[in-house]
């Protein structure tokens, strides 16, 4: 009974999404590239000087100029009271930045990589996530939460864990995962303006990766909305939805399959939480497959909470069963062999859009 | 993974203010020989220690171009004498680390784990509440005092009566503060309303203080449709914006770092207003108090620190908590002011607080105030105390201890008070309360929809469409849904 409901409404509000051509963001014709690096850092750099209750506060973001160079130059320009160099503890400066947020002002908190995350996650959960909700709206905490997420190259276990399912599932946040420079600039400038935490998610690997930026992104009141995804690549045999450095995969996957004939519709997910399961499920109404894509451990992750949606609102729709590709439900090993063999390929996603079209993978 | 590898430049900048070292690097003539040092102090460190012996000889290091002193670092085992204690200067060296001055010393003297005497308590009035000869004190008027004193009746009422309201049913649970009223009401009123408080969860007399209502604190409990939390929360988790105490906070400790936020912010906003955090003698063990100290200290941040330090950790005694001399001592291992007070004399407790304040606001300073007590009633209304110390102990804190009657006693002897004042007080105020409780416990409870409101800033839209769907399920099997909630 509550199904049939929910189909209902979610056909009603498919109805209120304008047509697909408006979701679409054509970059115009002038070609400027910029990395992610770069994207981050003028965003950063933009709202600081749009409002001064912005400051920074993380590991070597000052002096050292951001453990990967994220932070460079906003030292000189701001000065040691926006730009805090902190001791060692992400659990002491979680708690002060919550603090200061509770107070008023709108820290953007780093972490060197969300894996030491961990050890201020107490103070990200319940002391930003709930706390708007158990103080019932006397207290909001306007705080970012950023750092590289997720695989790098050859970091082993402790350093390589993708965070994006573990902050999704806790209602109080905002998860949000850039993938181009464009993303970069609008969500980390529309999760600094946003009065809710927001976790926002990078990759170090693509922090060297140049995109294409038109002038609307670069100007500086530029902000994305949070809560939308956004699809890359327009296609009508199947959906690859994925986030962060696999959207890049998924986009040579993509490649692939039109050689055999695929036409497959890539989603560059942006955002985690809130997700924007109308879109997805429009996409999976429009080509009846779906490949979900992930670096993260497969068991409770993004593609399973995708397929949950998928199944609840448009099961009709499916022409085969949905498939999940994650990373080895195993501890990230550091040889580079047994690393590859640890996370997603790109034939690992032609691989499974192939078996949604029940083509076969030989 | 970044390496902790700092700029040369920046220790440089850092070290100009020491000029012992810069003199001596200036021997060294270039900053080249220093850079290239640096990086050979991090090999320095894979080195097997067979190769150590290489540089016992200290001579034989100044006269190498790009060696350092810090060298010896590695080699010397003896543990430098306290700088307290007066370092004869023809036989010990000084030597500049990036820290400071440090004098050598030949003789190995570890540092004691335990001061052989206890540190010092600070209070004003004795236990019949007679002010103590040679006391220095902040004076109070008359009217603050009595103010002070009804503050703690009507504390210690309200803890009675609201605790006689659990064990009867009414409410799901409740926190008392018996023991702790001076600590409570003594300092809330050595502060401003400004002064933004972080409570843990045994300081409503705050609250009190700065106005929060009898009946507001009842609905609170009974999480009613007046309650400001919406019922949210469990009782006793009040939060009140407009008189500045932040929201009570079920987890230990985590409200420490909270308050340096908040008073690095207001040092920022160059605010005449500080920050001030309670916890108990456990919440010292988090990690979160030793990260908040570290930070304050390095950010010179105006909070107040004050832990009350009353014995024990729901069943857990100080002596299985921490082997420190209490919390005060560990003030100076962080770089923080610190005092230990006695924390059932109200006027010592104004004292502190009051002087903490100034040193905060107008030296941008943290501090850390150590309040010594006894926790006499249980730890919360599920906690059965006699069952881990002797009942004679809780009843004599509780009678021959007492800081209300110790206040009292003081104000008596001012000509403030009488026993008259005294029964009309305690009257008034428990007439007061049970009825807040009659009006509390009658009141509708919080509509559905405060259930999905923020969460978010603005409610999103799968939270309206749930909002929907259970309004409707309500609508349609109204049997299975309690009566007295409103849609």
């Amino acid at each position: 009974m509550l199904g049939i409901v929910r189909q209902k409404m979610l056909e009603q509000s498919l109805k209120k999404i304008p047509p697909a051509v408006s979701v679409l963001r054509s970059y115009s014709s002038a070609a400027k590239q910029m990395t992610i690096r770069d994207a981050l850092n003028s965003a950063l750099d933009e709202e600081m000087s749009a409002d001064s209750k912005v400051f920074l506060m993380g590991e070597e973001v000052g002096e050292y100029q951001g453990a990967y160079k994220i932070t460079k130059g906003l030292l000189d320009k701001y000065g040691p009271e926006r730009v805090l160099d902190t001791p060692i503890t992400e659990a002491g400066f979680t708690g002060v930045a919550v603090g200061a947020a509770y107070y008023g002002v709108k820290p953007v908190v780093e972490f060197m990589t969300f894996n030491f995350s961990m050890q201020a996650i107490d103070h990200i959960i319940n002391s930003a996530a709930k706390t708007n909700y158990m103080s019932s709206g006397q207290i909001s905490v306007p705080i970012v939460f950023r750092g590289p997420n997720g695989a790098a190259a050859g970091v082993g276990a402790q350093h390589s864990q993708c965070y994006a399912a573990w902050y999704a599932s806790c209602p109080g946040l905002k998860v949000l995962a850039p993938y181009s420079s464009e993303d970069a600039r609008g969500l980390l400038k529309a999760a600094i303006r946003d009065p809710d935490p927001v976790v926002f998610l990078e990759n170090e690997l693509l922090y060297g990766e140049s995109f294409p930026v038109s002038d609307e992104v670069l100007d500086s009141s530029f902000c994305l909305p949070i809560g939308k995804a956004k699809i890359e690549r327009k296609g009508k045999d199947v959906t690859i939805a994925a986030y962060s450095k696999m959207v890049g995969y998924a986009l040579k996957a993509a490649e692939t399959l039109e050689k055999d004939g695929i036409d497959a519709e890539v989603i560059n997910l942006r955002s985690i939480r809130p997700l924007d399961r109308s879109m997805i499920n429009a996409s999976v109404r429009k080509t009846s497959r779906l490949v979900t894509v992930e670096e993260a451990f497969p068991q409770h992750g993004v593609g399973a909470e995708i397929c949950a949606s998928i199944v609840e609102e448009s099961f009709a729709y499916l022409d085969a069963p949905v498939e999940r590709i994650a990373g080895a439900d195993v501890p990230m090993p550091y040889a580079a062999n047994l690393e590859r063999m640890a996370v997603p390929q790109v034939e690992d996603i032609v691989r499974a859009a192939k078996r949604t079209c029940y083509r076969s993978v030989s | 993974m970044a390496f902790n590898l700092k700029n040369p430049r920046n220790i440089i900048n850092n070290l100009k203010s020491k000029v012992g070292l810069w003199s001596l690097m200036k021997q060294s003539h270039s900053t080249c020989c220093y850079s290239s040092c640096l990086n050979t102090i991090h090999l320095h460190r894979f080195l097997p220690l067979t190769t150590l012996p290489q540089f016992t000889n200290p001579e034989s290091i100044s006269h190498k171009k790009g060696h350092f002193p810090h060298f010896q670092r590695f080699q010397s085992t003896t543990t430098e004498k306290q700088i307290d204690s007066v370092p004869n200067d023809e036989h010990n060296q000084v030597l500049d680390f990036p820290g400071g001055k440090v004098v050598f010393s030949p003789e190995m003297r570890f540092l004691s784990e335990s001061p052989s005497v206890y540190s010092q308590c600070y209070r004003v009035l004795d236990d019949a509440g007679q002010l103590i000869s040679h006391s220095n004190f902040v004076p109070v008027s008359e009217e603050v005092a009595v103010k002070m004193y009804s503050n703690m009746v009507t504390l210690q009422t309200l803890d009675t009566v609201f605790y006689e309201a659990q064990r009867q049913g009414r409410i799901s649970f409740y926190v008392t503060s018996i023991g702790e009223e001076a600590i409570n009401i003594a300092s809330a009123a050595a502060l401003t309303s400004d002064d933004i408080v972080f409570p843990q969860y045994r300081e409503p007399g705050v609250l009190l203080w700065r106005g929060f209502t009898l009946q507001e604190f009842a609905n609170q409990c009974f999480g009613n449709k007046a309650d400001y939390g919406k019922g949210r929360q469990m009782p006793i988790h009040y939060g009140s914006n407009k008189l500045n105490y932040f929201t009570v906070s079920s987890t230990i400790a985590t409200q420490i770092p909270h308050a340096v936020g908040a008073a690095y912010s207001l040092k920022m906003d160059k605010k005449d207003a500080c920050a001030v955090t309670y916890f108990g003698d456990g919440g010292t063990s988090e990690g979160d108090f030793h990260a908040a100290m570290n930070f304050a200290a390095v950010t010179e941040s105006p909070v107040i620190f004050i832990c009350r330090n009353n014995g024990w950790a729901i069943s857990t005694p100080t002596s299985d908590q921490f082997r420190s001399d209490g919390i005060a001592v560990r003030g100076q291992a962080y770089g923080v002011r610190s005092i230990r007070v006695d924390g059932n004399d109200a006027l010592a407790m104004y004292s502190a607080v009051r002087s903490a304040r100034q040193m905060a606001v107008n030296e941008h300073r943290p501090i850390l105030i150590e309040a010594v007590t006894y926790r006499v009633g249980h730890h919360s209304t599920s906690d059965d105390s006699t069952k881990y110390r002797p009942a004679d102990e809780i009843e004599w804190w509780r009678m021959a201890r007492d800081p209300v009657t110790r206040f009292r006693k003081w104000i008596e002897i001012n000509g403030w008070w009488g026993s008259e004042a005294e029964s009309q007080l305690r009257s008034s105020i428990r007439s007061q309360l049970l009825h807040a409780i009659q009006i509390a416990e009658r009141a509708e409870k919080p509509p559905v929809n405060d259930l999905f409101t923020d969460v978010y800033d603005n409610i999103p839209s799968n939270l309206r469409e749930q909002e929907k769907l259970l309004k409707e399920t309500i609508n349609r099997h109204p049997k299975d849904y309690p009566a007295d909630v409103p849609i």
